[in-house]
């Protein structure tokens, strides 16, 4: 068996990115000014507990960014011997065992040991009968389907146990790590606890123990049971749900990163230079504003379809292909989104170049690109930041859309999008198929309310005309009214009454 | 008469990201019917709080934690919301500082009055409209009727205010509280403004509570005034003996500061260190560390009132009965300090260093779809002027009449339309490339505004290398690091200050900042566009001392474009006076403030309120004033003629129908009036 990685285009493009946030956190580190709306989303306990749910998201995304190859059985078998498998696939089939994957014939209702569908059996004894089959996988280890209520309860207790006793473990590493300048973890345990650390550790511990909560009990039913039911197909819809969260993240991410270069840059051009070039861009995006977005894109992506459709050869495998439709999504999502963040910049931009440092810089005679670096971009970075954030959010809604449409990512490609778009033609069954829809939505609720609240936490942050306000309803005064108690030896009030 | 307003121990808090703030610590203070009573301190003395606190509109994170507002003997601090809706408006009025802010744009003149008498239910449908109307015309506004229908984008900012003092008067309060009202305006809107509200204060016998940083405006105005200092009041007194003895060490250092023509060549009296900041209990007095008189109980206990009567006292120790042998041994040591030599003699004349032939500045009016150049605002409409070497000329004006714009023409920061402007000789005027910026690193800018100057994202010593890297000033980077820690030291700031940036720094310290940048260049002109306009007087103070020393060490010259004549006076060799993009009048500084002969001059001059009858110039009378209360008109459409017709009390046919050619009254001297004669 033969191992080698294979570096699919998002997967790159994900990990770079991964590393230049590093980078902007080692950078504001240093940066006073930069670091301190940050400490303020520090001191935020939602925008805590959401980047909390966030890193859990990124972790599950980032695991199935790492692709190899596996070549089972002998060198010199054909193609289709060879199977791309990420970290996140190894991860499951680790936990979930013969779940994961493909199993079952078609749906099959969550934590069920039966088909969702009647079947047409050969009986033992002769002749046919149409029941209800067991399922393949799915609690195939039951002897007696009557035991499973008390088998589910028992592993689900089961599940509960381990996830405290890793919520203790992850307490401790953590403790550990905050403690290690002093204090001992003891010491740090007990403040993390009491919220006298500076970042409020106690929202952030109660999540992750939620998280081990609903993760440990999670696997321990699913390695048994479909915990989220199977698919049209037969898939594991707990399987698809956490692939899905790649496709998301990507969409998420890179989209933004396609747009910012745009926004940015023209959206500083325009109001900057003013002048032609003003109007050359400000026509550019009222133009692009005017035509429905959803047929824009559906027209580019079908473009692309065809020309990838075309271009078999450049994409040995299926996964390739379907990257590269994906990647093509973003770019093609970037590059129709920019408007709105570039209108808000170039606004921006006018009101900055009339201020006095900008013109102080032409005074001195500074080259117009190290303006606009050096003096216009750091000026507006906080708005690029905010919108960013809130943007994210925005993208995974829309994949989800476009999928629906159609027109969105390869039909092989996990995403809420297709998982929603495939729930939508068993929504008129009866009895309903709900679970592929309740999953799609809890995973995806989950993702972009925390990136929304965090966006919010961040949008506080940065916008420096909001006050510290506590939570004080003090309309006007308690105690004594008119206590003539201060310290000044005499407390008569000069020209105050005629004597 | 009898007491109106009474304020009592009143303690304000406001939360904020370091700890809860004290702005007002116990302000005790009186207001009878009839009286203006004047809060004078700089910023961030309080005294905003005070009349925001008496009206109870302080800011989401302030309270009031105790004391007693007493209206008519009733305690308004402790009516709920409600009632105290019908207190404000109805029984004190307020007036704010910018009056194109304070008026609702999308409501007209009419129906912002009307709103007034409608919610106090004073008149209501027609007969509001009515009195409405008549509050219009009470408030000195022409032709009412259709100003009733106008929208507050139709007027100027002197009408703005008149508009706004109308609704605050509308429902008759007893009391009215006027925070700043002319600082905003220039100086002859402003003596209109203040005309107004006293004979309205006369008229009605209501009781007007003043706040204003200007000490001139409160010596026209008040009958009582109060100095704050730190959330207290640390001096009170009837306005003629306020003024005359400032009692208190911060009162008499705040008189000191003032630029003036009696104090030209000496240098103005600064106060050291800065305003504490207000969190917490104070032990002692609150000026003990900036006052130059403070001894070890200053330190030790807050100082209790103490002065020569009832009426007129302040908080210092100094004053105590048991203190005055010290007050004496001070007063000797005064007497004995020998005044500083006053040193003003223009240096010789080393030639013209910049001359300036008819520039102008044009910018165009575009309209349509094709933008069609449908008009011009002629922003500078030929001006010409000289600034000679190590000498200062002061651009004087009112806002709007093109002078900002001026001094960034010089450094071609605007499109320049037309003129000459020769430098040491050489034309400047459409220079390119690097002879654009070789010029340029002899022409250099310091701003009006010192937070909008710096990039609040670089550090101060990157903001000042980076005028000489761009001008290739200093061998490496090691030679400007060098040269940054010397202009540090140049205007007085620490050189660890260059690791810092700017929000760490107070208003006058970033004026400092932005001073050194523009010496970094070495330059031999730097204009100066209202650079103390946004400054406490104290740090005004430091500042062009600060200016002064700098011209007399360096020999540079300055272009001070300015609206303040006390600095003019203080401060310049030369005026020239601007009106609507044109000189109106120029000459040296003795000849242009004390002999001014263009009416224009004449009316600015003398509408500038002065601390003491120092001005040899005649008040204005009240015919010259009605000419001058009217618009300043557009620069887009000039009347023709002498631009100043439309405003000039001496005004005959024969102004309408040219532009005056210049007049020589002396060899420096000019005047552009057809009215004046050469001697």
């Amino acid at each position: 068996m033969n191992f080698s990685p294979v570096l699919l285009i998002t997967d790159v493009l994900l990990w770079l990115l991964v590393f230049a946030v590093v980078g902007y956190v080692w950078y504001v580190r240093r940066h006073e000014h930069l670091l301190v709306p940050w400490l303020k989303v520090r001191q935020n306990p939602v925008a805590m507990i959401c980047a909390t749910v966030l890193v859990a998201y990124a972790a599950i995304g980032l695991a199935d960014s790492l692709h190899f190859r596996t070549a089972s059985g002998a060198p010199g078998r054909s193609q289709t011997g060879v199977e791309v498998r990420s970290v996140l696939d190894v991860l499951l089939g680790a936990a979930l065992g013969p779940m994961a994957g493909k199993s079952e014939k078609t749906y099959s209702a969550p934590l069920a040991i039966y088909s969702f569908a009647k079947e047409t059996v050969e009986k033992p004894g002769g002749g046919q009968a149409r029941e209800f089959p067991r399922l393949t996988v799915g609690g195939a280890h039951l002897k007696n389907p009557g035991d499973r209520d008390g088998d589910i309860a028992w592993r689900g207790a089961l599940g509960l146990a381990k996830g405290l006793v890793l919520f203790a473990v992850l307490n401790g590493a953590l403790a550990l790590w905050v403690g290690r300048k002093g204090g001992g973890p003891a010491l740090a345990a007990r403040a993390m606890w009491r919220g006298t650390t500076p970042a409020p550790w106690r929202p952030i511990l109660v999540t992750l123990l939620l998280i081990c909560l609903m993760a440990c009990p999670a696997v321990a039913l699913g390695s048994h049971y479909h915990l989220f039911g199977t698919d049209k197909v037969g898939q594991d819809v707990l399987t698809i749900s956490l692939k899905s969260i790649r496709t998301g993240l990507v969409i998420g991410t890179l989209t933004t990163m396609v747009m910012l270069p745009f926004a940015v840059l023209l959206g500083l051009a325009a109001g900057y230079f003013r002048g032609w070039v003003d109007d050359v861009i400000v026509y550019l995006y009222t133009s692009l504003s005017s035509i429905p977005s959803v047929l824009l894109i559906a027209a580019a992506v079908l473009i692309v379809q065809v020309s990838i459709d075309n271009h078999q050869d450049l994409f040995p495998t299926t996964l390739q292909r379907a990257d590269m439709r994906l990647l093509a999504l973003c770019v093609i999502l970037g590059a129709t989104g920019w408007t709105g963040l570039c209108r808000l910049l170039r606004g921006e931009a006018l009101k900055l170049r009339e201020l006095d440092y900008i013109q102080a810089a032409q005074a001195f005679g500074v080259a117009r690109l190290r303006i606009l670096t050096r003096h216009m971009l750091p000026n507006v970075m906080h708005l690029v930041t905010i919108n960013a954030v809130m943007d994210f959010s925005g993208m995974v809604l829309a994949e989800a859309v476009l999928s629906y449409v159609g027109v969105g990512v390869d039909p092989t490609t996990n995403s809420f999008g297709g998982m929603i778009n495939a729930a939508r033609f068993e929504m008129s069954r009866d009895p309903l198929v709900w679970w592929l829809l309740a999953a799609a939505f809890f995973f995806m609720l989950g993702l972009v309310l925390a990136a929304n609240l965090f966006a919010d936490a961040v949008q506080e942050a940065f916008d420096p005309r909001r006050v510290v306000r506590r939570a004080r309803p003090r309309i006007f005064q308690r105690g004594p009214v008119g206590g003539m108690t201060e310290a000044a030896e005499d407390p008569r009030a000069p020209g105050g009454r005629p004597a | 008469m009898t007491d109106v307003l009474e304020v009592r121990n009143l303690h304000t808090r406001i939360d904020s990201a370091s700890g809860v703030v004290h702005p007002l610590d116990g302000i005790d203070l009186t207001l009878k019917a009839g009286e203006t009573f004047a809060i004078v301190g700089e910023s961030g003395s309080g005294k905003s709080m005070t009349a925001l606190s008496i009206m109870r509109l302080l800011p989401e994170p302030g309270w009031i934690e105790r004391g007693e507002v007493n209206l008519d003997g009733h305690n308004i601090l402790t009516l709920p919301e409600y009632r105290m809706r019908d207190v404000r408006g109805a029984r004190i009025g307020m007036i704010f500082q910018e009056p194109a802010t304070s008026l609702n744009p999308v409501l007209t003149c009419g129906e912002q009055i009307v709103e007034v008498l409608e919610r106090h239910k004073i008149e209501e449908g027609p007969a509001a409209r009515r009195r409405a109307t008549e509050w219009l015309k009470r408030v000195g506004i022409p032709d009412p009727e259709r100003r009733m229908d106008e929208y507050p984008f139709q007027l100027s900012g002197g009408m703005k205010q008149r508009v706004m003092i109308a609704v605050a008067l509308a429902a008759e309060p007893q009391v009215l509280i006027a925070d700043e009202p002319t600082t905003a305006l220039d100086v002859t809107i402003q003596a209109q403004i203040l005309d107004l509200l006293k004979s309205l204060q006369k008229e009605r016998g209501m009781a007007m509570l003043l706040i204003t940083h200007d000490l001139a405006v409160v010596a026209q105005m008040a009958h009582r005034v109060a100095l704050m200092y730190a959330g207290e009041i640390v001096k009170i007194g009837p306005r003629d003996a306020f003024f005359a003895q400032p009692l208190h060490p911060y009162a008499l250092k705040l008189f000191a500061s003032l630029p003036g023509a009696g104090k030209r060549g000496e240098p103005l009296a600064s106060i050291k260190g800065f305003v504490p900041p207000l969190h917490g209990q104070f032990t002692g007095c609150r000026f003990a560390d900036r006052c130059d008189y403070a001894y070890d109980r200053c330190r030790k206990q807050a100082p209790a009132w103490h002065g020569p009567d009832p009426q007129h006292q302040a908080r210092c120790h100094l004053l105590d009965p048991r203190e005055e042998w010290r007050l004496a041994e001070l007063l000797r040591r005064e007497d004995d300090k020998v005044p500083e030599a006053a040193d003003f003699a223009a240096p010789a004349d080393a030639g013209d260093l910049l001359e300036v032939r008819d520039l102008k500045v044009h910018f165009p009016i575009r309209k349509g779809l094709l933008k069609k150049v449908v008009g011009q605002v002629k922003a500078v409409d030929g001006v010409s002027l000289s600034i000679r070497q190590g000498r200062t000329l002061a651009l004087v004006g009112e806002s709007g009449c093109g002078k900002t714009t001026a001094g960034k023409a010089l450094l071609q920061l605007v499109p320049v339309t037309g003129g000459t402007v020769r430098f040491g000789g050489n034309e400047v005027l459409g220079l390119k490339g690097a002879e654009l910026k070789r010029m340029r690193s002899r022409m250099q800018l310091v701003f009006q505004d010192p937070f909008g100057s710096l990039n609040p994202r670089m550090r101060v010593g990157e903001i000042i290398a980076e005028g000489m890297a761009s001008f290739g000033i200093g061998a490496n980077a090691q030679a400007r690091n060098d040269r940054v820690a010397e202009l540090l030291g140049q205007v007085g700031l620490a050189v660890e200050s260059r690791y810092k940036y700017p929000h760490e720094f107070s208003g006058g310290q970033r004026q400092r900042i932005a001073i050194a940048r523009a010496l970094a260049a070495n330059p031999q002109l730097i204009v100066c566009d209202e650079p103390t306009s946004a400054l406490d007087v104290s740090v005004q103070a430091q500042i062009l001392n600060l200016l002064k020393d700098l011209q007399k060490t360096l020999g540079v010259s300055f272009l001070f474009i300015t609206h303040n004549i006390g600095v003019v006076e203080y401060l310049a060799h030369d005026v020239a006076v601007m009106y609507l993009g044109r000189i109106v009048e120029s000459g040296t500084a003795e000849e242009v403030l004390n002999r001014p002969r263009h009416p224009y001059t004449q009316a600015l001059l003398a509408a500038v309120p002065r601390l003491n009858t120092e001005s040899k110039l005649p008040p204005l009378t009240s015919e010259v004033k009605e000419h001058l209360a009217a618009d300043i008109p557009s620069p887009a459409n000039p009347p023709a003629g002498c631009h100043f017709h439309t405003r000039c009390p001496l005004a005959v046919e024969a102004c309408k129908a040219a532009y005056p050619a210049e007049v020589a009254v002396s060899a420096t001297h000019k005047v552009r009036c057809i009215m004046v004669q050469p001697e």
